[in-house]
C-alpha cells in the first residue's frame, strides 16, 4: 500500500475520494451546527458548500483573512479514536453580535468579559457538539471535545497551534473549512463565522478506514 | 529615513536575508519564534519563523528546515556568511513563543511555545551568538519586523500597540 513508504509526503497521498470523504465530513459537521445554532438564536443560518484544500502552511492563514487579521476564536480539541483540532473563527464585530444575541445584552462585552467569554464557550460547545455528533454518527468513531479556549488574537498565531502536530509530517495542510451565515440580515447585519478542522496526522487513516476508503484509492 | 526599502516577508516556517534599505518582517506568531541574526557591521540581517524545537521530531524526511529550530538557525548563519557577514560578530534578537491557549490536555503539544523559546537559546548560547533583546512568552501572538540598519526589532501585538527591542 501507498502509504508504506514513509519518504513520501503525507498529504499528497490522498486521491480525490479521500479529499471528498473529509468535504462530507465538513458539511454534516457544519451542517448540523448551522442547525442548532438556528434554535439558540432563532434565526435562519446557512452553510456554504465546505472546500476542502490542500495548501501550504502561508495559504491556511489567508484562507482566514491573513496571519495579521485579529480574530476571535473558540478553539477545542476533539479527543477519542481521531484526535484533532477545531477552530471557529469570526472577526471580533461578530463575537459581540454573538454574545448581544446568546445573551440579550446591548454592551459589547468589554463591560463584561467573564460573561462574554462564558457565550462564547457555550456557542463553542453548540456547535463543537453538533458537530461532532454528527461526525461520530457518520464515522462511528468514539469522540469528544475539550472546554472551548476563546482568545482574541491574530490570525497566525491562532491557527498555528493547529497546524503544530500535522507540521510534524508535512509542510503542507488539509483545510476543512465551512462558513456559516445568516443571510437574512436583519438589523444587526449578519452573522459570520468559520469552522477549521484540523485532524492529527494519524487520525485521517482512522476517519478513512472507519468510512471503508483505504489509502491509495 | 528609508529610502525605496522594501519589507521582504517571511513566511510561517520560512527564513530570508535582508540588507538596507529594505527591513524583514514575520506575522502572527504564536507559540512559533521569530528569530533575528544580524551583523550590525556589515548591516545585515537573517529571520527564520519557527514552529517546532527540532528536526528531530519531524517524523518524515525532506521537509523544510527553517520550520525548526536548530535548522533554521545553522542555514541563517550559512545565509549570512554567504552574503558577507562574520559569524562572530553574530547577535540575535527573538521574540514570539506565545501559550496561545491553556489546556490540562496534550500539554506537550500545548506547551510548544516555551519548549520552542527553550530551544532556540540552546541552540544560541552552543554557538555562542548573544541574544541581545527577547520578547518571548506571554499569551499574546507578535508581528515583528526587524531594520538591519538601526538593528531595531519592531513588535507588535493585539490591543498592546507596538513597542522596539
Amino acid at each position: 500500500m501507498s502509504f508504506m513508504s514513509n519518504s513520501k509526503k503525507f498529504i499528497e497521498e490522498f486521491g480525490p475520494i479521500q479529499l471528498d470523504v473529509l468535504k462530507e465530513i465538513g458539511n454534516i459537521g457544519s451542517g448540523h451546527a448551522a442547525t442548532s445554532l438556528s434554535k439558540l438564536l432563532q434565526k435562519k443560518i446557512e452553510m456554504n458548500v465546505p472546500g476542502v484544500e490542500v495548501v501550504d502552511f502561508d495559504q491556511v492563514m489567508d484562507l482566514a483573512g491573513g496571519a495579521d487579521k485579529e480574530v476571535v476564536s473558540i478553539f477545542q480539541r476533539m479527543e477519542g479514536e481521531a484526535p484533532g483540532s477545531m477552530f471557529f473563527l469570526m472577526p471580533p464585530f461578530q463575537a459581540h453580535h454573538f454574545v448581544e444575541l446568546m445573551t440579550n445584552a446591548s454592551e459589547g462585552f468589554d463591560n463584561d468579559a467573564g460573561m462574554a467569554v462564558s457565550a462564547l464557550q457555550e456557542l463553542g460547545n453548540i456547535l463543537s457538539g453538533a458537530y461532532l455528533t454528527a461526525l461520530c454518527d457518520f464515522t462511528e468513531l468514539d469522540l469528544q471535545s475539550t472546554v472551548p479556549s476563546i482568545s482574541q488574537d491574530m490570525v497566525g498565531a491562532i491557527l498555528s497551534m493547529g497546524l503544530v502536530e500535522l507540521s510534524q509530517v508535512s509542510d503542507a495542510a488539509i483545510v476543512i473549512k465551512t462558513s456559516l451565515t445568516d443571510r437574512d440580515g436583519g438589523e444587526g447585519g449578519f452573522l459570520e463565522g468559520h469552522f477549521f478542522l484540523f485532524p492529527d496526522p494519524p487520525s485521517y487513516q482512522k476517519i478513512f478506514s472507519s468510512l471503508g476508503v483505504n489509502e491509495g484509492d | 529615513m528609508i529610502k525605496e526599502g522594501q519589507v521582504v516577508r517571511i513566511g510561517i516556517g520560512d527564513m530570508g536575508i535582508v540588507h538596507p534599505p529594505h527591513l524583514i518582517r514575520t506575522s502572527g506568531l504564536g507559540s512559533c519564534v521569530g528569530i533575528v541574526l544580524y551583523d550590525d557591521i556589515k548591516k545585515l540581517a537573517g529571520m527564520a519563523h519557527i514552529m517546532l524545537p527540532e528536526a528531530s521530531l519531524a517524523k518524515k524526511q525532506g521537509l523544510k528546515r527553517a520550520k525548526y529550530a536548530d535548522t533554521a538557525i545553522e542555514d541563517l548563519i550559512t545565509a549570512l556568511r554567504g552574503a558577507g557577514a562574520s559569524s562572530y560578530r553574530l547577535k540575535a534578537k527573538l521574540a514570539g513563543g506565545a501559550q496561545m491557549f491553556q489546556f490540562t490536555s496534550n500539554s506537550d503539544m500545548m506547551r510548544i511555545g516555551p519548549r520552542n523559546v527553550e530551544a532556540v537559546k540552546k541552540n544560541l548560547q552552543s554557538l555562542h551568538i548573544p541574544i541581545l533583546a527577547a520578547d518571548v512568552g506571554g499569551k499574546s501572538g507578535r508581528t515583528i519586523e526587524f531594520n538591519p540598519e538601526t538593528a531595531n526589532l519592531h513588535i507588535k501585538k493585539v490591543n498592546q500597540g507596538e513597542s522596539v527591542i
